[in-house]
């Protein structure tokens, strides 16, 4: 019984003045579909939520915590600064992966699903023998995570390989210890393809059940935009 | 939790409450604090640190019970615990974590089973002064 709002594509950008010495501030990115466009995969609903309320909050809360911080830096208060980080990690992380995902998912029309070619198609049988079989991996440590994270595939610039990486919370691959943005798995990680495993993320539509959702998520996913985030680090 | 929660804490309970944080006010205060504060998947305890002998607020997370820490510098028996999993609470709330620790707080919380466990816990810890009889 999900309520399908099928809103029109929302500009939700906000217009955020700079602070004084230039400190860029960060606005929530359109969608490049409407909210009910991945259904029947993902609901509109989730999608408004998600979008509107979970990005939105990591982005305000990503923006204050960089307010504090330039204040904290210019009084020279290093321990505030460093009791910023994690609220730096976790709320930046946030905006960053969010916006890589809504970027990762495309609609059935606009090419959502369609397997990928040239360079990534090669290098993804290379790598883990066929599509199916990184549909596989992937599915299965997402399932698998314990409690709130990512899956992503990343391109692993140093070795020049494709991997399979979890990240908690709002990780990011690219720092180098076990936590958050993909950025914190390996400063060599470029993520080009990340599902959200969150509860946020599937659970009115498909409850407790996240396999199902890991399941049906590939029907939109935009291998498209992995295709050319590959191709730009890989020439 | 129980139907029919919330409210306060009464007798033994509130008073080790208004001595560890100064009022119930105060106290429930922090308990949301703390919920607001907590990242991803996780807990929040009100817990007696058996050392200390006094209560404290504890975050914890995935499915960490602080019951499992037992060294000399944790060693907490739990009190009432809130599940702040997005499952515990997105349905009925959404992302909504704030409307969700106000409504166990003012609705849900079991003071009945705290205080149970608060009893059980004093079979390891006396919170009070010892009462010697002075000859």
């Amino acid at each position: 019984m999900a309520l399908r709002t099928l809103i029109n594509r929302k500009t939700l950008t906000t217009t955020v003045p700079l602070g004084f010495r230039g400190l860029q501030t960060f606005s929530l990115p359109d969608l490049p579909y409407d909210y009910g466009a991945l259904e029947p995969a993902i609901s509109g609903e989730i999608m408004q939520l998600h979008h509107q309320k979970h990005h939105q909050a990591y982005i305000t809360n990503y923006n204050k915590a960089l307010e504090q911080l330039d204040a904290a830096t210019t009084k020279g208060d290093a321990s505030t600064v460093v009791k910023l980080q994690s609220a730096i990690k976790f709320n930046g992380g946030g905006h960053v992966n969010h916006s890589i995902f809504w970027n990762n998912l495309a609609p059935v029309h606009e090419g959502g699903g369609e397997p990928p070619k040239g360079s990534l198609g090669w290098s993804i049988d290379n790598s883990f023998g066929s599509l199916e079989a990184l549909i596989q991996k992937m599915t299965t440590e997402g399932a698998a995570l314990q409690g709130s994270g990512w899956v992503w595939l990343a391109l692993d610039k140093e070795f020049k390989r494709l991997v399979v990486e979890t990240t908690a919370n709002q990780a990011s691959c690219v720092l180098l210890f076990l936590q958050d943005p993909l950025v914190t798995k390996g400063p060599s990680l470029v993520p080009l393809l990340g599902i959200d495993v969150w509860e946020h993320a599937y659970y009115l539509q498909y409850k407790n059940v996240r396999p199902d959702y890991l399941k049906n998520i590939w029907k939109v996913i935009n291998w498209k935009y992995a295709s050319e985030v590959f191709e730009k680090e890989n020439p | 939790m129980q139907p029919g929660g919330g409210d306060m804490p009464t007798l033994g309970l509130l008073q080790q409450i208004e001595k560890d944080f100064g009022s119930y006010t105060n106290f429930k205060e922090k308990f949301i604090e703390a919920v607001l504060t907590s990242f991803g998947s996780g807990w929040v305890w009100l817990v007696l640190k058996r050392e200390k002998k006094c209560l404290a607020i504890v975050k914890t997370t995935n499915a960490v019970n602080p019951l499992i820490w037992n060294d000399i510098v944790r060693n907490f028996s739990p009190i009432i615990s809130l599940d702040l999993w997005e499952h515990a609470y997105y349905l009925d709330h959404k992302n909504d974590r704030g409307a969700y620790v106000k409504t166990f707080m003012d609705h849900l919380v079991s003071w009945d089973a705290a205080t149970a466990r608060i009893a059980r816990a004093q079979a390891f810890v006396n919170l009070g002064e010892p009462k010697i009889p002075v000859a």
